[in-house]
């Protein structure tokens, strides 16, 4: 029959792809952290931090403009994350002139002797989502720059929580410093000659009342042997910095006078003016490098400097890390870390040999019940569900979804639902047999009846399947996602396969088929 | 060769005391739930699990004088086969700290405990830190996902079948994801990602059950008019009978290779398939027909026949041929 040639060229095509497309498994077939090891890391980006500089920022070229066009007032200052206060404004008019600016971003409002400025809700929004895509884009660059083979970098649920999954790494530690160091970077004037030994001694240098232009950081000690074992003490340093990260060209690993480690770093070419006029004009006093609110290190200018610094006092592990963040960028704001799955490589290795043994199990029993059960018939159900979990294989391998622990039992789950499917149609053909209305009108009508039964029991499967996808985590996608191709291509093998294997059976005889072995 | 050939039982005659044995075993798991707690696993309370590997053998109580003096209520256990010692400790989420660096603490805590403890050598096999707000956010999406599962199933087989067979599909579920939970908390598992996960897979699987046997009704409707409903349901579980032994039967021993063979990591989420199976089974047989009678009794049975889709009229051009031959 031609028919039946063209359905078996199409099931020869379709296992021949999918055998194409996952041979060979070790290559072809992606593994979860859970088998593979590594680890998954969700971080929360605090967008509040660069709300806050927004606000900061505004509030200092607020004060400029005000100085500039001589308007007097008493107060401006920050009130919170998106909110800042301006008070004592004696020209009402000439303030409206001169503080035009900060209406295209904030609503301002006439309370209690001066102006409250809100920061537009929309704004905000955008502000917010724009920081977490910073912080995306400077994350991914970081993790590229660790090395990690097929790492993912993507927005987690909710607005400001990052995904990051690292295959392979072992130095969990490290990697989830590197990725969350901010790498501020500033150079900025001491304000201070000599340091305190306790932050307590620091204030008390100012009685108490730390000017709002100063900032106490704390810092290693100068000379105090190798990098790690000096102590603690702290620096009074000016808030504004001459140079911050965003100003950097290059950063790389060096070695300082004493050839110890060190990161070279170069700034770009507006930034090397600058701060070629700075030190101009700052020679003999002392400058601080800070990186992420720690002093890094002191030194006396000495003459003008354009366009390069040395961050020195630092390990060898420190100066590389500090060349990735530094390189990638600052973060525009803090990160914390909400979640962190870390499964060792032993263990993935052994939940692959278990996964293995179960699906094997799992197959050979229903193989064997299949066959004895439906004898020859079985057969047929045999060769579907082996079909089956060949396609499944091979469409996993060409989506490249990542096969998980939870996967291979979604693996087992699936030649259950072959079963089933084969069982509902099986026990339908046997029960039209015993009307004794003939072999062939048996098997069509088994299949016919079955199909709509098969449809229904496969729509609900996949209803429940694909709600599991909602829950990010990669071992439970790895389920779903392999539950629902194992739905769809068991609609394929169970009746298109099966249905053709009969007809094969059947069309091989040459008289009338009175008999069949089920 | 067949099992259960020519079945003939009289199941419905059963449906008071099975819907009473059910009430009874989920009332005792709601009543658990309700005094001390659903136990969660850290994926919804959130917390800081370590599973460590030693180099060589420890016991328990070893490792758990080690982490004591740890704030919080720590839980140790052997994890997976003594023969691999490994040993899990978990900690609860600690109230008040700053939430992701506590979590990285506990953990450092732990490691430095048992390193000071003078016990043998270790490796972290496993670590997972999950702070309240992730918790949280799976707790919210794992009802939503089973509540939203429900009511998915229920709309498709309103539209496919008549309303109370349904209502009886969706009962017969919701008494298993019940009946599942109530097992969990005897046998005293924690609910974890993995076993909601399985609890999805059991509402696709319980209602798969359910249709075939519906849907067998629905075609004896067509042919049968004039006998009583509960008579043809009761055939129609009798017909597919084998089929929903044969089914059960090898999904569970397929499920029971992973729960024997398939390691610690999966072994709730076995064990939840295995009781969904069971009591998937059991309801579609006594539960779901039950109620779909029960709701169907004293309506019009005329209704019924025509009150399907696209197949009907297939099927009934079938069914005509049938009898011609």
């Amino acid at each position: 029959m031609k028919d039946i040639r063209w359905r078996l060229i199409l099931i020869a095509a379709v296992i021949g792809l999918s055998i194409w497309s996952f041979y060979p498994p070790e290559s072809k077939i992606k593994l979860g952290l859970d088998l593979k090891g590594g680890v998954h890391l969700v971080l929360r980006v605090h967008t509040d931090d660069a709300l806050r500089v927004e606000t900061e920022t505004t509030v200092e070229r607020l004060r400029d403009s005000l100085q500039r066009a001589g308007v007097q007032f008493t107060k401006a200052e920050v009130v919170s994350a998106t909110e800042f206060r301006v008070e004592g404004i004696q020209d009402d008019a000439g303030f409206r002139l001169a503080a035009a600016d900060p209406d295209t971003n904030y609503d301002r409002a006439s309370e209690a002797g001066g102006y409250t400025y809100r920061m537009k809700p929309n704004i905000a929004i955008q502000l917010r989502d724009q920081t977490v895509t910073q912080a995306l884009e400077t994350i991914e660059r970081r993790v590229n720059e660790l090395g990690v083979a097929e790492p993912v970098v993507a927005r987690y649920s909710g607005a400001d929580q990052i995904l990051v999954q690292l295959p392979g790494v072992s130095d969990v530690r490290r990697a989830k410093e590197i990725i969350r160091s901010t790498a501020q970077l500033k150079l900025t004037l001491v304000d201070q000659p000599s340091p305190f030994p306790t932050r307590e001694a620091a204030l008390q240098a100012y009685n108490n009342a730390v000017p709002s232009d100063v900032e106490i950081l704390p810092g290693r000690q100068e000379g105090g042997g190798t990098a790690g074992t000096a102590g603690t003490v702290f620096y009074a340093v000016k808030k504004a910095a001459a140079v911050t990260g965003r100003d950097l060209r290059n950063a790389q690993q060096s070695i300082d006078e004493f050839n110890r480690p060190a990161v070279q770093f170069s700034l770009k070419q507006d930034a090397a003016g600058r701060f070629g006029n700075f030190t101009q004009s700052n020679i003999g006093r002392p400058m601080a490098i800070v990186l992420d609110n720690r002093v890094m290190s002191v030194a006396t200018i000495q003459g003008r400097i354009t366009d390069s610094g040395q961050i020195t006092g630092i390990n060898r592990e420190e100066m590389i890390d500090t060349v990735i963040t530094l390189k990638s960028g600052a973060l525009p704001a803090s990160m914390d870390y909400l979640e962190e799955r870390t499964v060792g490589p032993s263990l993935g290795a052994e939940s692959i040999r278990a996964g293995f043994i179960a699906s094997l199990a799992g197959l050979g029993f229903v193989v064997v019940f299949m066959l004895f059960y439906y004898k020859l018939t079985g057969m047929n159900a045999v060769i579907s569900i082996v079909a089956n979990l060949v396609i499944l294989l091979g469409l996993m391998a060409f989506l490249g979804s990542v096969m998980t622990l939870p996967g291979i039992a979604g693996f087992i789950l699936t030649i259950g639902m072959g079963v089933d499917s084969n069982v509902l149609i099986f026990e339908r053909i046997k029960e039209e047999l015993a009307t004794a209305r003939g072999v062939r009108a048996a098997v069509n009508a088994g299949f016919d009846r079955v199909w709509w039964t098969i449809v229904d029991t496969h729509v609900s499967s996949l209803i429940a399947a694909l709600l599991l996808l909602q829950f990010g985590t990669s071992t439970i996608r790895g389920f779903a996602i392999t539950l629902i191709i194992g739905l769809l291509s068991n609609v394929f093998t169970a009746v298109f396969v099966s249905r053709t294997a009969f007809e094969l059976i059947l069309s091989r005889r040459q008289t009338a088929a009175q008999t069949l072995s089920i | 060769m067949q099992i259960l050939n020519k079945a003939n039982y009289d199941f419905l005659r059963w449906k008071w005391h099975a819907i009473a044995l059910s009430t009874v075993v989920i009332l005792a798991g709601l009543g658990l739930i309700a005094t001390k707690g659903m136990p969660l696993g850290i994926d919804f309370s959130g917390g800081t699990l370590i599973v460590v590997e030693f180099e060589q053998p420890v016991s328990e109580e070893q490792v758990r004088n080690a982490v004591d003096p740890l704030p919080g209520e720590e839980v140790v256990q052997q994890y997976g086969d003594a023969a691999e010692r490994r040993i899990m400790i978990r900690l609860p989420q600690v109230e008040g700290a700053v939430e992701g660096n506590s979590l990285e603490q506990a953990a450092a805590q732990v490691e430095q405990a048992l390193q000071k403890a003078g016990l043998p050598k270790f490796t972290i096999a496993n670590r997972e830190l999950v702070s309240a707000v992730i918790g949280r956010d799976l707790q919210l999406r794992g009802i939503y996902a089973t509540l939203a599962s429900l009511l998915a199933i229920t709309v498709y087989i309103g539209i496919r079948f008549r309303f109370s067979f349904a209502v009886g599909a969706i009962v017969a579920t919701l008494h298993d994801v019940l009946v599942t939970l109530s097992f969990l908390v005897f046998f005293g598992y924690d609910l974890s990602l993995n076993v909601v996960a399985a609890i999805l897979t059991i509402t696709g699987y319980s209602v798969n059950d359910t249709i075939v046997i519906f849907d067998r009704v629905r075609e004896n409707l067509r042919s049968r008019r004039r006998e009583p409903l509960d008579k043809i349901v009761n055939e129609s579980v009798n017909q597919t009978l084998s089929r929903t032994i044969i089914t059960a039967g090898t999904t569970f021993l397929s499920v029971l290779s992973i729960f024997l063979f398939g390691g610690e990591a999966l072994r709730g989420f076995a064990f939840t398939m295995l009781v969904g199976i069971v009591s998937g089974t059991y309801s579609t047989i006594f539960i779901a027909s039950a109620i779909a009678i029960i709701l169907s009794s004293g309506k019009v049975r005329a209704a019924a026949a025509t009150a399907t889709s696209g197949d009907a009229v297939q099927g009934g051009k079938k069914q005509k041929r049938a009898k011609a031959s």
